[in-house]
């Protein structure tokens, strides 16, 4: 199972940054962070995993609760990673308007 | 030739990654670990590690069931408020960026089952992000995905109807929303004894009115993010592509 998961996490790492490397349409570079930041969430909430542990909402049926604290980590993470995205969207649109393609240029001036 | 040296680079990158995490600790290795039980202030040993205490102690010290909400909001509530920050400048960014970008985007209309299905669908969708972010402390959820469930909710009224258009009024719950977490915040240090304190009596954990400040707060974040998400969508909307 946790191994399922930290393979999981090389995939999601390593397609974004294959993503990155080749790709000159600045939205696909984009896409690709965004991958890699889901990677990079996936590995945190794997580490704070317990064997045999639930989610960490105490009612009093389980014995065993995951670490809440990667968790907390990744909530906070993922706001982060939206406004991030945001940001860099809004900065597209912008290098659009100037460039009119989404293509990476060398040496322009905007 | 790029292909080629990205498969490479991502190969090697691939392989390296699955060497470290062959090597790297799993968590219930870490907390047999004497590191994770040493305070780094004063060195002194604690018998119980951080984990263990959260869950253990969570209910009890804050009233709140879900004891990632209790950490974010009751343990680390200043680190959410820093958070919310984050989102505010991002939000700010995006309105500064796209005011200088072309306006007057021309839409088509939406064809009736989208305009009208939109209108059945919204006070539901509004109502759904209420309760995530009411029952923060009771079930998975709380402020932040509460909010951007509000914000696609406005989002399904921009797209079926082109011309709707959020006022500036949006601002004021923003402003209003994140006055209030810094009031609560505030008060906590006049009537309690630090920043973010909880000064409201917890009640009986599991209940919906318990957990003292939690509900306030994650009301307080629902709104914020709720409005500075539908501003951020509704900027966008607005830009000639």
């Amino acid at each position: 199972m946790i191994w399922a998961m930290y393979f999981a996490v090389a995939v999601l790492l390593t397609a974004g940054l294959y993503g990155v490397i080749t790709k000159k349409n600045l939205m696909k570079v984009f896409i690709s962070l965004s991958i890699m930041e889901t990677g990079v969430n996936l590995l945190l909430i794997t580490i704070g995993y317990i064997p045999g542990g639930t989610a960490p909402i105490e009612n009093g049926n389980f014995a065993k609760y995951v670490d809440p604290v990667p968790q907390a980590l990744v909530l906070t993470a993922i706001v982060i990673g939206v406004s991030v995205t945001a940001l860099a969207l809004s900065l597209l649109i912008m290098y659009h308007s100037k460039a009119g393609t989404l293509e990476y240029k060398e040496g322009m001036k905007w | 030739m790029r292909k080629l040296a990205g498969i490479v680079i991502a190969g090697i990158f691939f392989i390296s990654m699955m060497m470290l995490f062959y090597h790297l600790p799993a968590s219930h290795d870490l907390s047999s670990n004497e590191y994770y039980y040493r305070n780094p202030i004063n060195g002194s040993v604690a018998n119980e590690s951080i984990p263990e205490h959260y869950i253990k102690y969570t209910k009890n010290e804050t009233g709140a069931v879900n004891a990632v909400t209790a950490i974010v909001v009751e343990y680390r509530g200043f680190d959410t408020l820093g958070e919310v920050t984050v989102l505010f400048t991002a939000a700010t960014g995006v309105s500064f960026l796209l005011s200088l970008a072309v306006r007057g985007r021309k839409r088509e209309e939406a064809n009736l089952i989208l305009k009208e299905g939109s209108k059945l669908v919204l006070p539901f969708i509004l109502l759904t992000g209420a309760y995530i972010f009411i029952h923060g402390h009771l079930t998975p959820g709380g402020g932040f995905p509460g909010g951007s469930v509000v914000a696609s909710g406005f989002l399904l009224m921009m797209l079926a109807y082109p011309k709707f258009f959020m006022k500036d009024r949006i601002s004021w719950f923003e402003s209003a929303a994140g006055t209030a977490f810094v009031v609560i915040g505030l008060l906590g240090l006049v009537l309690a004894t630090s920043f973010l304190q909880n000064f409201i009596p917890v009640g009986t954990p599991g209940q919906l009115v318990s957990a003292g400040i939690i509900p306030l707060i994650y009301i307080a974040i629902g709104f914020k993010v709720g409005s500075e998400l539908s501003a951020i969508v509704n900027k966008m909307k607005e830009v000639q592509g």
